[in-house]
């Protein structure tokens, strides 16, 4: 037992004095390169200021400079953990401006990409999730699914991790052969996993203890702050783009919204699971019903080039490709916003055109931004140790904040 | 889309100073004039149910137009599902402000802070509008228009720390590189070019 007269002697800050802390921007658990400013009073956080912008690369500024399809590959990497649905959000968004409506077979394909990303990118949240809490088995069921299912990215787009899928009126190449099959084969077999991480977590003493009425939003603070996607969802707020603004043929798939009560981290994690699993529900129903056609716009002549073999033989296509390679996808000058509901929140973009194949203005509206916007909020008051468990509760990626 | 344009004509009935704004190819758009931005926002949020404020989007008009920046905001109401596009030009190019809607919205606090980041726009009543993206001390605001694409070079952040840290610090090369292989070439030459030509390997990067 140390004398009261050597604790002072340790410590020569003033008894009651705050501690600063810097956590990150690296750091295991902030999930990329976030820095959070934390000020304590012993264990209990007085003040957290996050610090973002580490992984800004100016994206905005590179789409002012590149034409529509150009700019595909850079969607990839916003939230890079689920780029196949970025690809999407971007595509419709640019086809909305142009007042492009894509073949039935294209949305389909699109929605399965969608929720295949959403499964992906859930699979990693949670399996990090349980590594914040302290539960590290669950992200070895986790990766290893998503590593089948990369493998099925990679059958469809070439790449497992950067997909760029999408094309303005279209997408890259039609699905492979059996591909389907083996996506309804992967959908059959994870319900095995996710009951397995259910019974792992959802009811383990000490993931209670570390997520149960931890950082509670309430319905008008997640609003307030512009939340969106699975954090609204948690704190009760039963919005969901998909339904209430369904794009890509989301209105013919039956699926339910997940809605939390509270909107602590276990909410969180709970609204989560439920998807996965709503997820499976409409990959399996988009793959039954895949409707045969074109996978592009083929009479959007002046946004989606000619096949290759059209090309070869024909001159009029030759001069399309070519128009469309220099040029880019010609759009009507005009504004558009469309926010998808992607795996980390909505995923927005704001394109101002003056027409051509360039946008003038783009702007990215990140979930993940607004995500962390809250945390000077609702991080003070808790312990150090809830900081892990708060960040993985709010499942968001850099890519997407810092674009 | 039928509701939301509903909304509009309502809208434009209710505030003499909205105008209809051209060019939307999806949701309701109107241009409101900044002084009377805020009692209108307060408006939407508090009367006319539009819960969240989605998206601020700035932008710059180019360096001849009048008025140079606007800021373009997205409302969503979430009973409805409806979005609202409002747009709201920055008077003064030379010191572009607008009035701050973080006491209506929280979401506004660092959508602002990028506002003002990227193009310089202030917002007034915002509780601490500073640099969110680049590092405080940056002098420039990237996104605007007379602005290029490759940059422009600026000492490197916490040059205090450099002699502390004992150890050469320098800038990752923009081509080549410890995982690119070179062709002998220079980047130019060997990569797609963007719009923006007035900086090479061969002339020195801008530094005004």
């Amino acid at each position: 037992m140390p004398s009261t007269e050597t604790l002072t002697f340790v410590s020569d800050a003033p008894p009651g004095e705050k501690m600063q802390l810097n956590m990150g921007p690296s750091h295991p658990a902030t999930h990329g390169v976030l820095r959070l400013q934390l000020e304590l009073d012993g264990d209990i956080i007085t003040r957290c200021d996050p610090v973002i912008g580490y992984l800004h690369r100016g994206i905005e500024k590179l789409a002012e400079n590149m034409h529509y399809n150009q700019f595909v590959p850079y969607t990839d990497r916003l939230d890079y953990l689920a780029p196949l649905a970025n690809n999407v959000a971007y595509a419709i968004a640019v086809e909305k401006l142009a007042h492009l409506e894509v073949p039935p077979r294209c949305q389909a394909i699109r929605v399965v990409c969608c929720e295949l990303a959403r499964i992906s990118s859930h699979l990693l949240g949670l399996g990090v999730y349980g590594m914040d809490t302290g539960a590290w088995t669950i992200f070895m069921y986790t990766f290893t699914e998503r590593e089948k299912l990369h493998s099925l990215f990679e059958e469809l787009t070439g790449a497992r991790f950067t997909t760029s899928y999408t094309r303005i009126g279209g997408v890259g190449r039609d699905i492979p052969d059996g591909w389907l099959e083996r996506v309804v084969k992967f959908c059959d077999a994870l319900p095995r996993t996710i009951d397995e991480i259910d019974k792992l977590l959802t009811l383990n003493k000490i993931f209670l203890d570390r997520t149960k009425d931890i950082a509670p939003v309430s319905k008008e603070l997640a609003l307030a702050y512009a939340f969106t996607g699975a954090n609204l969802r948690a704190s009760g707020v039963p919005a969901d783009l998909r339904k209430d603004r369904p794009y890509s043929g989301y209105e013919n798939y039956d699926f339910d919204v997940p809605v939390g009560t509270v909107g602590d981290c276990y909410d969180r994690y709970l609204v989560r699971m439920e998807e996965l699993r709503q997820s499976l529900r409409i990959v399996k129903q988009a793959a039954a019903k895949m409707p045969d056609g074109l996978w592009y716009a083929a009479e959007a002549k002046k946004i989606f080039p000619p096949s290759k073999a059209d090309i070869l033989e024909n001159m009029e296509a030759l001069v399309q490709n070519f128009m469309l390679t220099v040029e880019g996808p010609q759009m009507p000058a005009g504004e558009v916003y469309f926010e998808a509901e992607n795996p980390k929140g909505a995923l927005g973009f704001f394109i101002h055109s003056k027409g051509g194949g360039v946008p003038w203005r783009l702007h990215i509206r990140g979930g993940s931004f607004l995500s962390l916007g809250i945390l000077s909020k609702i991080v003070p008051g808790h312990y150090l140790t809830d900081v892990t468990a708060i960040l993985g509760s709010l499942d968001f990626v850099m890519g997407e904040c810092d674009r | 889309m039928s509701s939301e344009h509903a909304i509009l004509t309502r809208l434009l009935e209710s505030f003499p100073f909205l105008t209809e704004r051209s060019g939307s190819a999806d949701h309701a758009a109107v241009n409101v004039p900044a002084p009377q931005f805020a009692a209108f926002a307060a408006a939407l949020r508090n009367a006319w149910h539009f819960d969240m404020l989605t998206d601020i989007a700035g932008c710059d008009w180019g360096e001849s137009a009048t008025p140079r920046y606007s800021a373009i905001y997205h409302f969503f109401n979430t009973a409805s599902s409806s979005y609202l596009r409002v747009a709201c030009d920055a008077p003064a190019a030379d010191a572009p402000e607008l009035p701050s809607l973080t006491g209506l919205y929280s979401s506004a606090n660092w959508f602002e802070r990028e506002a003002f980041d990227m193009f310089g726009i202030r917002f007034k009543g915002h509780p601490a509008l500073s640099r969110i993206l680049m590092w405080d001390d940056y002098p420039w605001h990237p996104l605007r228009k007379d602005f290029p694409l490759a940059g422009r070079a600026v000492p490197l952040p916490a040059v205090d720390a450099l002699p502390g840290a004992r150890t050469r610090i320098e800038a990752v090369p923009l081509a080549g590189g410890p995982f690119v292989a070179s062709s002998g070439n220079t980047m130019h030459s060997r990569e797609p070019q963007g719009q923006d030509q007035s900086w090479r390997e061969a002339t020195p990067k801008p530094t005004t």
